[in-house]
């Protein structure tokens, strides 16, 4: 999919008054209000983006939710430097649910694709630029001067030695027709983008003000837990409550779809509750997942083949002209997102609208699974996002289904209720990403390069039943099950060559998770990569270099990593270093890691890291992210799984899904490439290249190919060679 | 009625003895800012004070508390908090934050008995507390940076 924003054609950008007499720079939807160029507003009427009150205070409003990436900063950054605003004033607030917020490549309010920046870029911009114009028209006119001779600096316009604030001018400001075009400043005078800028929101999340969905309170609000099937898809066809209700400070227990609420005081009684529950199951035909047979099934299923992605040429004969075959099968699991703050869900519901709180990526489905419940029109819907604590696609479910549950509770026992999920409840949650396996066969030329490819990936689609369907699913094919191969610059150039793809339909619920389908094409391809460069005698790094000798971003970004990683200087024993390289979300990105495996442990000693995300917009945002991804890919390279048996996830809680701890943190070294480019996505842009940075070093270090993960499933031992043979 | 004392206040809580700390905290009192992430004793989102001693409260029967003193992150000592606040800050730890309430009142404890923590003395004292965001880099960092902080401001009082 191509991504590229385009606000003019959908949206226009209006002002108006604030009630209490400041600006408000607002973005209208044609089909949401009517064409009126000015007007008084409410405070945050649902369509603002800036509002510069009389007060001295510059609110940002964003339509992008605040989940650890850093948006709440980073929009800020965009509408700061066009305003020319004074930071310390600066104030972000979440928008409410509304057709104005809607992505400007979605279409729907989201966050998610790590394309908020790539949304956001212009319209937060020309909001800034816009307030700006406003403001020195309006001083220009008190003044009697020409706009030419005011400059703006720090939340004022200066006329000379005149230094007037924003706050002064916020009112007549207000009155002045919306011009049209406002220019934006020439990227030359940026002096807040491209700069390192304190995150907005760090105070307030070291003091423990910050408020996340679950920290949130209401007169009368009860506790609910869900006893959830034990099975995917399982139903339930009775229950008995007596027991839990005895349990002090039960309240209620009720049934909904899927489930069976038990709500009370607080969570502790809930939880007990819960605990005496008897509910009745029947589990239905999830209860024959069984991950043992699983890999099993995933070959049959390769065996017989599946819809072709791509098939041009004939690569059978092609591979009798191959000078070296390279054949290999990856295997990867379904993985659980355990984002830190475990789900949950507050909700209000009455006769005429429902009102929710909680952390959310996905506000306009939520909208419309509340509204689908309630009966109520989605304008009676209304979100109060909160802060995330983590996500990693975990809110960005599109079926909502965390959010339309609790409507279901509110629904079905006339409470306003927050449902709280246990960690158990979200190891066992669903919505995987699902587990894949890919397999190659492809024929190298003298030189290495691929002239012959097969391919048959095998997993279940993620976009399948969600709102990118007609978009993502091409003839039966899911493109996020081989994102980014069939694209890959030395696949493209194969002539000969077959990609296929077989989707299962397993009662498995899965969904997006951090990277999508990256998070598990990249481990296949920067693995096979490594394995055609071994076969064909060359370097990993040169090997690639030469694949990807007419892309340059690649190519920058590879040569970047390999340098600042001392790539190709001797190491000890036992000791090894692998690189990956790939374009994810936009961006590019290289990462090559350092391993030594001693007795049959590995450590992961250090990882350098090049990003060429385009034009960097926060750079220390763009470091923080790359090094949490990098955490992420190490955590799910090396432990991370979810098995079945009879239908059962296997997993509960930390201990047997874990994660990195801070002891196997790596030394972590991240570099940005200079670029003029449009900006590129971040969160999702290096996790995927992690994982087979990684195993190609074990390889390195131990002779030692790793094709399924996670790796603790893996033994090492016997393999230890000396890893100066390999690069 | 169970008396407790909590970052200096005293509360009467109507709670049963073996609620955790934790949801006496969150749920009867509203101190929100300690947060639950596993429920096991696994991951330190829940970190706390009871008696001067780091403790993982979503684990902690309330019984426990009785007689004791509780500390919070709304509670914790300015002496503790500050450098460790304003590292935190200077380095920009927080992605998501979720984390972070249990990874200083982790990391106070860790200062106040040992003032030159080497790299592996953060790793021995920080290991319970997950951050999924992956900010340990940081916080490794930031906890150096308190160590300066504090020798700084101590070496200017009178
Ligand atoms: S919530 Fe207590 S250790 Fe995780
Ligand atoms: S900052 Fe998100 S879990 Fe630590």
């Amino acid at each position: 999919m191509t991504l590229s924003p385009d606000i003019n054609r959908r949206q226009f950008i209006r002002t108006a008054a604030l009630a209490t007499g400041g600006l408000i720079i607002a973005f209208n939807v044609p089909a949401a209000g009517k064409r009126r160029r000015t007007g008084q507003e409410p405070a945050f009427a649902p369509n603002a983006f800036l509002q510069v009150g009389t007060d001295n205070s510059v609110t940002v409003i964003l339509s992008h939710c605040e989940m650890g990436q850093g948006i709440w900063t980073t929009l800020c950054m965009l509408i700061a430097e066009e305003l020319d605003a004074n930071w310390k004033t600066l104030q972000a607030v979440h928008a409410p649910a509304a057709p104005a917020y809607f992505h400007t490549i979605y279409a729907t309010q989201r966050t998610g694709g790590s394309s908020s920046l790539l949304s956001e870029f212009d319209r937060y911009r020309k909001a800034g630029a816009t307030a700006r114009q406003l403001l020195v028209q309006a001083a220009a006119n008190r003044y009697k001067v020409a706009v030419q001779d005011c400059r703006t600096e720090d939340g004022m316009v200066i006329i000379g030695d005149k230094k007037i604030p924003y706050s002064d001018l916020a009112a007549d400001a207000a009155a002045l027709p919306t011009p049209a075009d406002v220019p934006l400043k020439d990227p030359a005078n940026w002096k807040i983008i491209g700069k390192r800028i304190k995150r907005m929101d760090t105070p307030a999340k070291i003091t423990g003000k910050a408020i996340f969905g679950m920290d949130v309170q209401l007169p009368g609000m009860l506790t609910a837990m869900v006893a959830r099937g034990p099975a995917p898809g399982a139903k339930v066809k009775g229950y008995e409550a007596a027991a839990a209700m005895a349990i002090p400070g039960v309240r209620q227990v009720v049934a909904i779809p899927g489930g069976v609420a038990v709500l009370a005081d607080d969570f502790w009684a809930a939880k007990k509750g819960r605990e005496t529950l008897q509910v009745d199951w029947d589990l239905g035909p999830g209860a024959n997942m069984n991950s043992d047979a699983l890999l099993k099934e995933f070959r049959e299923r390769a065996n017989k083949g599946g819809i072709a992605a791509t098939n041009t040429g004939n690569p059978e004969e092609a591979f009798t002209r191959a000078a070296h075959i390279v054949e290999a099968e990856y295997y990867q699991p379904f993985l659980a997102h355990a984002p830190m703050e475990p789900l949950n869900c507050t909700v209000q519901l009455s006769a005429d609208k429902c009102e929710i709180w909680t952390g959310t990526q996905t506000q306009t489905d939520d909208q419309r699974g509340a509204a689908e419940i309630t009966g109520l029109p989605v304008e009676k819907i209304f979100i109060n996002t909160l802060f995330l604590g983590g996500s990693f696609g975990r809110r960005n479910i599109t079926r909502s289904d965390f959010v339309r549950e609790a409507v279901e509770v509110a629904k079905a026992s006339g409470k306003v209720v927050k449902t709280v999920w246990t960690r158990e409840d979200d190891i066992k949650g669903g919505m995987y990403r699902p587990a894949f396996l890919h397999r190659f066969k492809v024929g190298l030329d003298a030189g290495g390069t691929p002239i012959a490819w097969k391919q048959i990936s095998v997993g279940q689609s993620v976009m399948t039943g969600g709102p990118f369907e007609k978009l993502a699913v091409i003839n039966g094919v899911d493109m996020f099950s081989i994102e980014g191969m069939q694209t890959a610059p030395h696949v493209k150039a194969v002539k000969d060559q077959r990609i296929e793809v077989n989707t299962p339909e397993w009662p498995v619920s899965v969904d997006n998770w951090r990277a999508v389908g990256l998070s598990h094409t990249i481990f296949a391809m920067e693995s096979l990569s490594d394995e055609m460069a071994i076969a064909a005698g060359k370097d990993p790094v040169a090997y690639r270099r030469m694949l990807y000798k007419d892309e340059p971003r690649l190519v920058g970004v590879l040569n970047l990593a390999a340098e600042k990683s001392g790539w190709g200087a001797p190491l000890p024993k036992g000791h090894g270093r692998g690189v990956a390289v790939f374009e994810a979300v936009g961006s590019f990105v290289a990462i090559v890691a350092e391993v030594a495996v001693l007795n049959n442990t590995i450590h992961v000693n250090k990882v350098t890291c090049a990003i060429d995300c385009g034009i960097a917009v926060s750079p220390d945002g763009i470091i923080s992210q790359t090094e949490g991804s990098i955490a992420f890919g190490i955590s799910t390279a090396l432990y991370s799984e979810i098995t079945f048996r009879d239908g059962k996830v296997q997993q509960r809680n930390f201990y047997d899904y874990p994660m990195l701890r801070i002891h196997e943190m790596p030394q972590v070294a991240v570099f940005i490439v200079p670029s003029k480019e449009k900006p590129g996505g971040v969160g999702e842009a290096s996790v995927g290249q992690m994982i087979p940075a990684l195993t190609n070093a074990v390889y390195a270090a131990t002779g030692k190919r790793i094709r399924h993960l996670p790796l603790r499933n893996q033994p090492l031992n016997g393999h230890l060679q000396d890893s100066k043979l390999m690069g | 009625m169970i008396q407790l004392t909590v970052n200096g206040k005293t509360y009467e809580v109507d709670a049963p003895a073996d609620m955790p700390i934790l949801w006496v905290l969150r749920d009867k009192l509203g101190l929100t800012g300690t947060k639950f992430g596993c429920g096991a004793a696994q991951c330190g989102a829940c970190t706390i004070h009871l008696d001067g001693e780091a403790i993982r409260s979503c684990v902690a029967p309330v019984s426990r508390a009785v007689g004791k003193k509780i500390v919070t992150i709304e509670g914790l000592d300015d002496s503790l908090a500050k450098p460790l606040q304003e590292a935190w800050t200077e380095v920009d730890v927080p992605q998501c934050g979720y984390c972070q309430s249990g990874q200083i009142m982790a990391a106070a404890i860790l200062l106040r008995d040992n003032a030159h923590p080497t790299d592996r003395d953060i790793d021995n004292a920080m290991t319970g507390n997950i951050c999924r965001c992956g900010t340990y880099q940081r916080i490794r960092s930031a906890i150096h940076m308190a160590v300066t902080l504090k020798t700084s401001a101590a070496a200017v009082q009178p």
